[in-house]
């Protein structure tokens, strides 16, 4: 019943940050349709030690779709050619006998190489640490249910913070903007009394982070919702750039 | 509010407040060019081409008018860079597959351009003769003299070179508003997820409307 | 060594209050003087981090991923339970802990599990306040569902990505508090060793695993929370990355860990379906609430369904064996997962499995699709079925899921008093690193409960009571001799490893270890398998150690590298396993001893023998540890045999 297929993989290679990169071509058979992707490129890497080559490195841990970790840029596309996954759950049967894979890593000003595939996204975080949070420390809360919260707003904030912070909607944008991320998160709190408090300063302070860390601007040509693997619309950019404007307008 | 136009949705801002005031610019435009269709040998058309060349319109509201060109045209190129910067060195050797996405958005620079030729080819034909050097003849309507505006006009559009290069501005034009149109509405977070589905369909509509109102009438003008 | 449980006074409602009221604290002033290593980032130790951080306490906060939102945590999908009897059902803090304890098979701490439940609400409170979006009703409250183990519904939850919310929520307080500079963040970093200095853990070896480069760090005390240790039997549901060594390491320093053989196998999970497989893949127990599961009634029938000659919607209804709500019609498919998972397992091996391997047996939604309607179970569980449809490729709408039991969730740990702190003075553990709550069998969304309630409202108060008197203690430099030995014994071990240059790779070498774990350490363990086991498994210990193959160099990233120190630590850990495994004769929770069982097949404790915690203590490379025992005493709870039926 076991279907295999043989490929040809074009993957990036790159020692270290400074290093100038390049493609490296491998031959792999007998890959099963029923293997993740990120299980063919284990049986890639089984095959380079035991020719005593280094292995590819890549981000991946979960392999379930939620960490957020892995992060391939699959023959033209973050995630590969399948729709709303991530790459761990990008499954061979997508692929056919005999095809050509390109696997690059991430690719923006804002997620400098490590190695190989694998990109700096520490960006990310220190966008959510300038601002995306509730400012509430532990203990000395009021009760979970008391402040009743409509159910749509619930379930809008919920698709908001379904974001895995993968960085997918930055290595598709053309132009390497971050805003898919940032929007999902001022909507995710913005939509929720808990969070609604400090709005205004949370959006100005992360899009504020993010213009500094050299993201570029969004020109909402939704790429990065398409991409998204978790979704995520864009209807979560036009909320931030009204939460922004709103905040800047009220200074 | 100090620094909001530093931000890059402040930057965004003036774009999309610039493109929806020559959104509104167009739609007088048109109107005013819809007159040139009325079978009175333009004189109606040269009433309001006339209109629009006094003073308090020429020195009130062309200087604004410019100023919105040039703070769109100024930032487009300004974010364009910015975003190619933001997009890094390295260039995806496998380009970008990704379905689904509005082939105006990604070219928005690229058609802006193509508008803006046709703008500057539009400024020599007529804004020259007309408002600069008054080299355009004249008419007597009603007993007001002024430019004989519909002829400049029949007598540019003779040529089937500035006919074709008005249809195919136009058509840069209509595809540029395609994307520009909701895109505007979203940066100013008029949109969600109904809302978009409703500027998209509003703006193709507007886009292709003002774009084939402009080609009827250089047609109608080039066979009249 | 010397275990002391360390217990407060008092009727069991008021331990916590009356150690609250008597222990003793830091003052705001010398907070900033005291710096508190964390590592991990996942539930306990963002938690952790983040709320000693807001205290004032200098935190130095580590973790392997590239951010400190990667962490397992983020992976549990159904729940986080909290005896907030919202809906009304009879839920109280007594029933929660009582559920815990039984969940456990009576072999937790009672002091410990009542504190647990006691303080589930305050969690509930908090992540709300946090901004998480848990489900709720039309009228805006919160919503619950119901889950394993339980007959009221306590679990709440957001959609089936609960976990990923929590731990954003504990993520987002971390980096609130990394941008006020109380906690300083390591990424990509590993612990590799603890420092002990004068009997006290004093700081770690980290190394970073971009640049492979060493480095020293101090701190008055040290959390470790770094998850537990399912990855030993190499397919598990745990992350890739998911790793025992911060534990290992701990043991290695004097630190006992507590019965190791208890690891959960999850009964939900997607089965094995080739040897490339590098993860199993967990389908929420929440599943179990509208799907019911079943075998065919007929070998026949099951044969003709593994050559594919039939369908599992070929089978009529009165030819499926719902064994679940055969065997244990009180609970019917909302049994604890243990007993599931051996009852998938019993049904498999007397030859009724399904899926081309004979080892899935159908999870299926018919009844549920047809009583509510495809679109509410999309509403409940849409993500969850596209995940399913992802990697099988088959529509769970349409066809019953297929499932297996696999390893999911350790409750062994390293052991800890009542404090959170180990054996070791100074060295704390959190979350499902540690032993404590969960007794042979950790219930459904009681993971999260435990991992937030350890970092939020346990060590907080615990680790003042340590720190009070350690204010006169100056910050060391990272230079003294104790920190200097530890990072060169570290560098050696990494060097030992780099210069094997064997032939086998790290991750056969690993399937080797998973494959004798799983076949004699894992759903059914006897003796002799054990003892097989053993040597099986130090065979494979002599194997890595002469014949371990890692390209590349010692600088830079290499990941081979880490997975082989990774992997070392994990044989010790099977080690263990096998042993308290052997020790414990007995069947408890996860733990299921053939020889000893009841004549339905129901595991048999055997209360007079093993109503103990067993903790082993490290007695050097290659030696065998040494078994110590706490005893446990139930005041409260009235052991029983477990009863679902």
């Amino acid at each position: 019943m076991e279907n295999t297929i043989n490929l040809t993989l074009k993957v990036w290679r790159q020692n270290g940050a400074k290093d100038k990169g390049r493609f490296e071509t491998y031959s792999l058979e007998n890959i099963s349709t029923d293997s993740s992707f990120l299980e063919m490129m284990d049986v890639l890497n089984e095959q380079l030690i035991g020719e005593g080559k280094e292995p590819v490195a890549f981000d991946h841990d979960c392999r379930e779709g939620i960490c957020g970790m892995c992060s391939l840029y699959i023959n033209g596309r973050p995630h590969g050619p399948d729709d709303d996954v991530t790459t761990c759950q990008l499954h061979m049967r997508k692929f056919k006998n005999g095809e050509t894979i390109t696997i690059e890593p991430w690719r923006s000003a804002g997620f400098p190489v490590i190695k190989d595939l694998i990109v700096n996204r520490s960006a990310f975080d220190q966008i959510i640490a300038a601002g995306g949070y509730t400012s509430v420390s532990t203990g000395g809360v009021p009760d979970a249910n008391a402040i009743p919260i409509p159910k749509p707003d619930a379930d809008e904030a919920m698709d908001a913070a379904s974001c895995i912070g993968c960085g997918a909607c930055v290595a598709t944008c053309k132009n390497g903007s971050a805003m898919l991320f940032v929007s999902a998160k001022v909507s995710h709190l913005a939509l929720l009394p808990q969070g609604k408090v400090e709005a205004a300063r949370r959006a100005k302070n992360m899009v504020a982070k993010m213009d500094e860390l050299g993201f570029g601007n969004c020109t909402n040509t939704g790429a990065c919702e398409v991409e998204c693997p978790k979704g995520v619309s864009i209807s979560n950019i036009a909320r931030l750039n009204r939460e922004f404007l709103k905040a800047k307008l009220a200074d | 509010m100090s620094n909001l136009f530093c931000s890059s949705i402040g930057r965004k801002l003036l774009m999309s407040l610039s493109g929806l005031f020559l959104i509104i610019f167009l739609i007088v435009h048109l109107s005013i060019n819809l007159l040139l269709l009325v079978p009175d040998n333009g004189e109606a058309f040269n009433v309001a081409a006339n209109f629009m060349a006094l003073p308090v319109i020429k020195f009130g509201l062309q200087p604004v008018l410019a100023l919105g060109f040039i703070v769109h045209i100024a930032y487009g190129a300004i974010l364009t860079a910015q975003n190619n910067k933001a997009r890094g060195n390295s260039k995806y050797a496998s380009g970008n597959k990704t379905k689904e996405v509005m082939w105006a958005s990604k070219n928005m620079f690229v058609l802006g351009i193509t508008v803006f030729a046709f703008l500057a080819v539009h400024l020599v034909d007529y804004w020259v003769p007309l408002q600069i050097t008054h080299g355009a003849q004249e008419i007597t309507i009603g007993g007001v003299t002024m430019h004989d505006t519909y002829g400049l006009v029949k007598e540019t559009l003779q040529n089937p070179l500035k006919v074709a290069l008005y249809i195919i501005g136009s058509l840069g034009l209509a595809i540029h508003l395609t994307h520009g149109f909701w895109s505007a509405f979203q940066t100013l977070g008029a949109s969600n997820s109904i809302w978009r589905k409703r500027w998209t369909v509003i703006g193709t509509v507007f886009a292709w409307v003002v774009s084939l109102g402009f080609c009827v009438i250089a047609i109608t003008m080039f066979l009249s | 060594m010397k275990l002391d449980s360390k217990i407060p006074e008092g009727p069991l409602a008021q331990k916590w209050e009356n150690y609250k009221a008597g222990q003793k604290l830091v003052n705001p002033a010398n907070k900033r003087n005291l710096d508190v290593i964390v590592i991990g980032t996942g539930l306990a130790g963002a938690s952790a981090a983040a709320s000693l951080g807001e205290m004032g306490f200098k935190v130095k906060n580590f973790t392997i991923q590239d951010s400190p939102r990667r962490a397992h945590s983020i992976a549990a999908q159904g729940g986080i339970n909290a005896a907030k009897n919202y809906p009304n059902d009879g839920d109280s803090v007594h029933r929660l802990f009582y559920d815990t304890v039984k969940g456990g098979d009576y072999r937790a701490r009672e002091a410990n599990v009542y504190r647990l439940a006691s303080v589930s609400n305050d969690i509930i409170d908090q992540c709300v306040a946090q901004g998480v979006p848990f489900a709720r009703e039309y009228g805006g409250l919160l919503d619950n569902r119901s889950f394993g183990g339980a007959q009221v519904s306590r679990t709440f939850y957001a959609k089936g990505q609960t976990g990923q919310q929590l731990l954003i929520g504990a993520y987002q307080a971390l980096m609130r508090q990394v941008n006020a500079g109380t906690v300083e963040m390591h990424t990509r970093t590993e612990i590799v060793d603890y420092v002990i200095v004068d009997g006290k853990a004093r700081g770690v070896i980290a190394r970073d695993l971009v640049t492979g480069e060493f480095s020293r760090h101090f701190g008055h005390a040290v959390v470790m929370a770094t998850g537990g240790y399912g990855n030993t039997f190499f397919l598990s549901t745990n992350a890739m990355g998911s790793n025992g060594s911060a534990a290992i390491k701990a043991y290695e320093k004097g630190a006992a860990f507590a019965n190791p053989c208890f690891a959960q196998i999850h009964p939900t999970c997607i089965p094995v379906h080739g040897e490339f497989q590098s993860k199993l893949t967990l389908m929420s127990e929440s599943l179990r609430n509208d799907g019911r599961i079943w075998v065919p009634k007929k070998k026949e029938d099951a044969e003709a369904i593994r050559a594919g000659k039939l369908k599992p919607t070929d089978i009529a209804e009165d030819n499926r064996d719902y064994y679940l709500e055969r065997r244990y019609p009180a609970f019917g498919n909302l049994v604890p997962r243990d007993v599931a998972s051996r009852a998938a397992k019993e049904r498999c091996d007397a030859g009724f499995g399904v899926g081309t391997t004979g080892l899935a047996v159908y999870l299926d939604f018919k009844t549920s699709i047809e009583r509510l309607g495809e679109n509410t179970i999309r509403a409940r569980y849409g993500n969850l079925f596209q995940m399913y449809e992802k990697i099988v490729d088959d529509n769970p709408y349409e066809t019953p899921m297929m499932i297996y039991p696999a390893i999911h969730y350790t409750m062994g740990g390293i052991w800890v008093d009542y404090e959170l702190q180990t054996t070791v003075p100074g060295l704390f553990a959190a979350g499902e690193a540690n032993f404590s709550d969960h007794g042979a069998n950790r219930l459904g969304a009681s993971a999260l409960m435990q991992g937030l309630a350890d970092g939020y409202f346990v060590l907080p108060y615990t680790i003042q009571n340590y720190l009070a008197d350690d204010i006169r203690t100056p910050r060391m430099t990272g230079d003294e001799k104790e920190f200097v030995e530890a990072e060169k014994a570290a560098k050696a071990k990494f060097e030992k490893l780099m210069s094997i240059k064997g032939n086998r790779s790290v991750d056969s070498l690993h399937k080797e270890l998973g494959l004798v774990m799983w076949d004699f350490v894992g759903m059914a363990r006897n003796k002799k398998g054990l003892e097989e086991a053993i040597e099986k498994i130090a065979a494979i210990k002599k194997e890595f150690w002469t014949n371990v193959k890692i390209p590349g160099s010692s600088e830079g990233m290499n990941v081979e590298l880490e997975k082989a120190s990774r992997l070392a630590d994990f044989i010790t850990t099977g080690d263990l396993m096998a042993r308290d495994a052997l020790n414990r004769e007995e069947s408890c929770g996860g733990h299921f001893r053939e020889e000893f069982q009841t004549e339905e097949g129901e595991a048999q404790r055997q209360d007079d023998k093993f109503a103990y915690a067993a903790c082993w203590e490290y007695q050097g490379e290659d030696k065998a540890p040494v078994m110590h025992k706490e005893d446990l005493t139930f005041e409260v709870v009235k052991v029983a045999q477990r009863n679902y039926k």
